[in-house]
């Protein structure tokens, strides 16, 4: 449905090393070609020999970062809203709350909707009798609906297949599938219910196959805590982007465990991210209380949506189903409705009596989510406002 | 040792710039209009910004009822 520009599936013979493999483009000395991902990055040691002293590759990195920042520039033609300003503005609409769910004794964390939409997994700060520790701070729904991974200050994601028979104690089936060296802060199934992405606040993302527990791949590069994860939404997908406390948001080729692209244009942390649903390009929310768009073809941030009277950090962001709203929930306990095209706000809801950790849109698009620190969740839609 | 380590660590530095400086881009102008086009064509399938229809919408002005 969507194509990853960037990471084409396409399967040929190597230029270097003439094995049948998939290929990505290279340019060497302005020419393309077409390398497997091994002469690729054999071509990228080139030249790195034992006896390079730390001042010359200190140099040689200044140099490169110098020339990405004019690659990248030369490009930036144009703003994003400046080619949105024929596009018709949104119409008023107004976001009521369906739900308010009050189930949870202390702060919501995080949560996440089931594919069948009706159903909805969070977790809190509390000691429940099936949870293991006190804080579970990431949770996600496994794709049947069958089973939800979760985990926190335990360093471990264990996997809980789900009853509904209130005999059962879910804590006795649970599987400890992932273990980091420092919490876990994020966490979600791939496209099935085999294998979960891991990010942590040890500094790595990982890849586990949730039958044997198995470390199938592991991402390092960050430079502090990985705050936050989220899949391309391709069916082939085989990319995802983490940020962290090093302010950076990186995508990374599950395959490989390579960083493929770097952006470091937020001021702090980065709490949140999230695909567009294009594929081409993420969101992101920070607490410089700023959310960014970064396109991956053009390789940069072609958006901002801040406000001067916005001070507080972006905790959660997602995307409205066409990728024309973005939610951003902040931790002045308002949620802020941003035109993605025209770098707009478009609405600010209020509601919560506490700061908003959590915020997902349904699968089907009607609706949105959102979890508190004030104890609850808020599930609401729009309605379209119409002066009579 | 630290020298080595960080001479290590700065190799892998330089990889990946290395990597990241042969990416093919395309102009801002290019990735805007495709992402603004997604937006565009996939708007009527969007619940959240167009709202629900006024027939159903609870905030519609009532019919007033009279005595008969």
């Amino acid at each position: 449905m969507c194509d990853q520009t960037f990471l084409v599936n396409v399967f040929g013979s190597c230029d270097k090393c003439f094995k049948q493999r998939a290929l990505r483009p290279v340019f060497k000395k302005s020419q393309q070609l077409s390398y497997c991902s091994t002469c690729a990055e054999i071509m990228a040691t080139e030249g790195l020999h034992e006896n390079e002293t730390l001042a010359s590759l200190k140099s040689e990195a200044e140099s490169l970062k110098g020339k990405l920042e004019e690659e990248r520039a030369k490009l930036h033609d144009v703003e994003l809203h400046q080619v949105a300003e024929r596009v018709e503005a949104l119409g008023q609409f107004v976001m009521k709350t369906r739900r308010t769910l009050k189930g949870h004794g202390n702060k919501v964390l995080c949560m996440d909707w089931c594919k069948d939409k009706r159903r909805i997994v969070s977790s809190s700060q509390e000691h429940a009798v099936t949870m293991p520790c006190t804080w579970v701070m990431a949770c996600a729904y496994a794709p049947s609906g069958c089973a939800i991974a979760c985990g926190g200050l335990d360093n471990k994601c264990s996997v809980y297949p789900l009853t509904f028979d209130k005999n059962e104690n879910m804590a006795a089936k649970k599987k400890s599938v992932a273990m980091h060296t420092n919490y876990l802060s994020a966490c979600s199934f791939t496209n099935s219910d085999m294998q979960i992405l891991t990010a942590s606040g040890d500094g790595t993302c990982a890849l586990w196959d949730v039958e044997s527990g198995q470390l199938l791949q592991s991402f390092h590069g960050h430079g502090a805590d990985v705050l936050c994860l989220d899949l391309a939404p391709s069916e082939t997908g085989n990319t995802f982007v983490s940020g962290g406390c090093d302010k950076k948001a990186m995508v990374w080729d599950m395959r490989s465990g390579q960083c493929v692209q770097a952006f470091e244009t937020h001021e702090s942390d980065i709490n949140s991210v999230r695909y567009y649903p294009s594929g081409d390009a993420f969101a992101s929310g920070s607490d410089d209380a700023t959310c960014r768009l970064y396109d991956l073809r053009a390789d940069r941030e072609v958006a901002i949506y801040s406000k001067e009277s916005i001070i507080f950090g972006a905790s959660s962001v997602d995307f409205s189903l066409s990728g024309r709203l973005l939610f951003a929930g902040y931790n002045d306990y308002t949620i802020n409705v941003w035109d993605v095209l025209k770098g707009s706000r478009v609405s600010i809801l209020f509601g919560h009596e506490n700061r908003v950790s959590t915020l997902r849109v349904s699968p089907d698009g009607t609706a949105f989510c959102s979890g508190s620190w004030d104890h609850t969740l808020r599930v609401r839609d729009a309605f379209l406002f119409s002066c009579v | 040792m630290s020298g080595s380590s960080s001479v290590a660590a700065m190799k892998k530095v330089v990889q990946q710039l290395r990597l990241e400086a042969r990416l093919n881009r395309i102009k801002v102008s290019q990735a805007a209009a495709d992402l603004k086009q997604f937006c565009l064509q996939n708007a009527q399938h969007d619940p959240l910004p167009t709202g629900v229809s006024s027939s159903t919408n609870p905030f519609r002005p009532q019919k007033v009822c009279s005595f008969l």
